[in-house]
Order: structure tokens, then sequence, then C-alpha cells
């Protein structure tokens, strides 16, 4: 990307910021539309896609059975991976995952473990041998910024949407029955990213935004408000002020989305 | 291995390991431990035990990621296999990428980058021991390094984490408490600039305790930046005594 073109273009939006605007006409706390829709994809046990404004976000389930980790015996594994695939980009190439990348499942995985999103006692079938091992495939198909929220988003949907073989255990068998049941999900993370741009906090930074913006800040709040996860990116910094005030804003945010898509 | 204590602070207050709720780990640093580097550092942070090396700034290899009108910081946050109870794989694992991609975050602050254009510096942590609070430990090391490097600097980075273990805000978890505890919250922070240039957070907080966490790590990371400043110091005192001979 070029520098020149970055730098006219933060001129132009740090002027639109001073007086309380953005280029893409949105408030400084406003969300771009969220729209969600579950289950496209018939082939794993749970999907859904969001978009959030241009940007687009398909995550798959798939759950299997496997072994535990030995420190859990009596637990589910829970594992997120995230695919920039180069369609999604002129900026994403093909091959193994980045550090972006990485750090974007990272997010997403740490948003769900820490608020216990899935009850993974419940997803144990013969302690420290065979557990349910869930495997959330985040895809991002179109990159216009705030990727993290996105992705959050699209990955809780898709744990809401899936549905697992109904099964009984009898003497550490596992019994396939008739039917299915859905995973059991405790609680609705919901993660809020807000950027810095010449010390003003926007929420949902979108592409134009991310180019040019200092640092940003994510945070993911479960159905009490509580803060389960935090991650600031970005090459600047937040002064401890900064942080206060964007805990507040992620907060109500959480509050808005949470009542919007009624989880 | 390490025994689970049932509770991990005392009704006393004390924890598991013998410490106040607001006190450090011991931490010894050092300046200019490694002669090829162009700066390096060492910390020793409770068990960890860290080494820290700056290159440059020097020519970006390969060339294509060199940047016409700044400089690059390029950060390795690695951990040598015999660093932890079960070995480690000596190949970079998800975490090492994400922890070398926040440290790099943390440390760009603190650098003048458009000062040298086209060029790459590159900052290489290897945790040789690691006991809990490693990412900390690693960025208050690696500011030194480059510190004793010679590239100049806005602010030291300090990192020091915070949190919650029973109920209680604590500072400066330990291996145990970090797996145990309830909430880890690693901050780095440049104290003359009052800004935070790293925040993670896992596990559930209020928003007060969030708050308080995060006070607190700024405390511990206050405390650590006069040890930062001496480190740095005691060098070039040995260099002068020296030279008067």
């Amino acid at each position: 990307m070029s520098s020149l073109v970055t730098k006219v273009r933060l001129k132009q939006i740090e002027q639109l910021l001073e007086k309380g605007k953005r280029l893409d006409e949105r408030g400084l706390r406003d969300y771009r539309e969220i729209k969600i829709e579950q289950g496209l994809i018939e082939r794993a046990e749970g999907s859904a896609r969001c978009l959030l404004g241009k940007t687009e976000v398909l995550t798959g389930v798939k759950v299997e059975t496997g072994e535990p980790f030995p420190d859990t015996p009596n637990e589910g594994v829970l594992t997120v991976n995230a695919e920039l695939v180069p369609l999604a980009s002129p900026n994403f190439e093909p091959g193994p995952p980045d550090e972006n990348s990485i750090e974007l499942a990272r997010v997403v995985d740490r948003g769900i473990r820490e608020s216990k999103a899935i009850d993974s006692g419940k997803l144990c079938i013969e302690p420290g041998k065979k557990v349910f091992v869930v495997f959330v495939d985040v895809y991002v198909l179109n990159h216009d910024g705030n990727l993290i929220d996105c992705s959050a988003l699209a990955s809780m949907a898709a744990l809401l949407n899936t549905k697992m073989p109904n099964y009984e255990i009898k003497e550490g068998e596992l019994k396939i029955k008739q039917g299915y049941v859905s995973l059991p999900v405790k609680s609705h993370p919901i993660t809020v990213t807000i950027g810095k741009i010449n010390n003003t906090l926007i929420v949902d930074p979108w592409l134009e935004e991310e180019q040019v913006m200092d640092s940003r800040i994510s945070m993911a709040l479960n159905d009490e408000g509580n803060i389960c996860a935090v991650q600031k990116g970005g090459s600047g910094y937040f002064t401890p002020q900064q942080i206060l005030e964007a805990s507040k804003i992620a907060q109500e945010k959480a509050v808005e989305i949470r009542k919007k898509l009624d989880w | 291995m390490n025994e689970k204590p049932e509770k991990l602070i005392d009704k006393k207050g004390i924890r598991s390991d013998g410490r106040e709720a607001d006190e450090l780990r011991p931490i010894k640093l050092q300046v200019g431990v490694l002669s090829n580097a162009d700066g390096s550092a060492y910390i020793e942070h409770g068990k960890n035990k860290i080494l820290a090396a700056a290159f440059g700034p020097r020519e970006m290899h390969p060339k294509h990621l060199a940047m016409p009108d700044r400089m690059v910081l390029r950060c390795r946050y690695h951990m040598a296999p015999f660093s932890v109870q079960e070995r480690k794989s000596p190949a970079p694992s998800r975490r090492e990428v994400e922890l070398s991609k926040v440290i790099k975050e943390a440390l760009e602050p603190a650098l003048f980058l458009e000062l040298y254009p086209r060029t790459g510096v590159d900052v290489f942590v290897e945790v040789l021991q690691a006991d809990g609070g490693t990412r900390c430990a690693s960025i208050t090391a690696a500011s030194l390094a480059i510190a004793d490097s010679g590239v100049p600097m806005r602010d030291l980075v300090v990192g020091c984490a915070a949190g919650k273990v029973d109920d209680t805000v604590v500072l400066d978890l330990y291996d145990v408490e970090d797996k145990l505890g309830a909430a880890d919250v690693p901050v780095a922070y440049m104290p003359n600039l009052n800004a935070i240039t790293l925040l993670q957070m896992d596990g559930i907080l209020a928003t007060e305790e969030f708050e308080k966490a995060v006070n607190m790590a700024m405390d511990g990371c206050k405390k650590i930046y006069e040890m930062q400043k001496e480190a740095l110091k005691t060098k070039y005192m040995v260099v002068k005594e020296a030279g008067e001979e």
C-alpha cells in the first residue's frame, strides 16, 4: 500500500473526525449494519455468515470425537482457526497462516473460551479418553475492516447453530441415537473493537480507517457485561483514561448488539 | 511438579509463594550481556530467565520488506524447548507468533521509526526458563536491549501483569496463579509518557476489577522502570571506571 495515499487519506479522516464525522457518514460510536445468516453449509454441524457493512465472514463448525487435553480430562476441546483467504483482499496471499490470521483466531478463541460460551463439561464422553472436539473455522470472505468483531459474531452465531448427533454413553461406549441435539451454549460473548485515530476513539473501524489508525483495542463481554478478553493491537498506544473510556463504550455497544441479535 | 495449593491466598492475604497481593517477584536486570548483538539484556523475573538482543538499524532482508519512509521493527519471541515442564517443540507455536506480534507492537510506540527509513531493527527474545508472565518480562528486557543498542527512544517500555486470584486482584502472577487464577491482565507501559502499549486480558473481570488490575499493573511497571534505568546506568558506570584507570 502506498504510504503517500495513506497520508493524504489520514489528513482527510482527521479533519472529518474533528467535526465528529467519518468517511462513510457514520457517527463515531456507530456500528455498520450487522446481518447474520445461519446454517448455509449443510455439510457442517453448524455455520453462519456475518456481514458487517461490506466485511464478510463465514464460520463453519465441525464436531468430531478425539482425546481431551491431559490437564482437562473431563472437558471437550475447542479449536479456532482463521483463514484470510486470498479472494477476500488484494493484500491476502495464499500460504500458511501469518501473524494476522493467527492473532485473529486467537482473539476469537479467547472470547469464546474465557466467557465459557460452550459448556465443555457436557462434551465429555469418557473422562481422559474420549471427548467431543469442536472445530471452529473462520473464513474471511471479504475484508473491509474490523475482522475481529465480524469473525467473533460469525463464530458465535455458528456455534448457536451447531447441531451434533444425539448420543448416549453406555459403559463408556458412544451410542449414536436418532435425531440431533444443540451444542450446549452457556454464554454469548460479544466482541467490540475500538480504533484510535489521533486521540479520537471510533467504534468498528472499517478498512480505510484501519489503514491509518494508531491502534485498536478489542474487548469481549459476556452476558453479564463482564470483560472476558482484551487485546490491544497496532503500533500506537492508549492512555489509561482512553482504556477506561474504551471499556465503557465497549459495554454500551455490546448491550446494544445483544439486544439487536436477541442473544 | 508443583502441587496445586488448596487456596492460592491464605487468610492473612499471603499468596502461595509468600508474597503480598501488591508485591513483585524479585527482579534482576543486566544490560550488555552479549558481545555480538548491538544491544542486549538479560532479565530474571522470579524464575523467568530471558535473554533479549537487538540488531540494527541495518539493511532489511528480504529487501522488499523495507519501508521507504520508516524503519521496520521485527520481533521474535521464542521459548527454549527446556524452558517449560513438558518439552516444547522448538518450532514456533501459534502462541509464540501472536506474542511476537504483540511484543513488537508494544515496543514500536517507543521508537522514532521515521528517523531510519529503509532500515530494520530485529529484536530476538529467547525465554530460557518460563514461570508465568514471560511476555511482560520479555518486553522489559527487549526495551533495555534496544536502549543498549543506542537507537533513540521516547521512553523505556516496561511490562508487568496483574490479575485475579481467588477473588483478590494481585500483582505479577507466577505460573501457578496464572494457570489456576481467575484472570490475567498483562500490561506494557511507558511511565514517562503515561502510555499503555500492550494490554491483553483473559478470564472474567467486572469493569471495576479490570480498572484496578490495570492500575496495579501500571504501578508495578513504575517500580520495574526504576530498576531498568539503574541497570542501564550500571553498565555505563562500569565502562567509565575502566576508562579512568
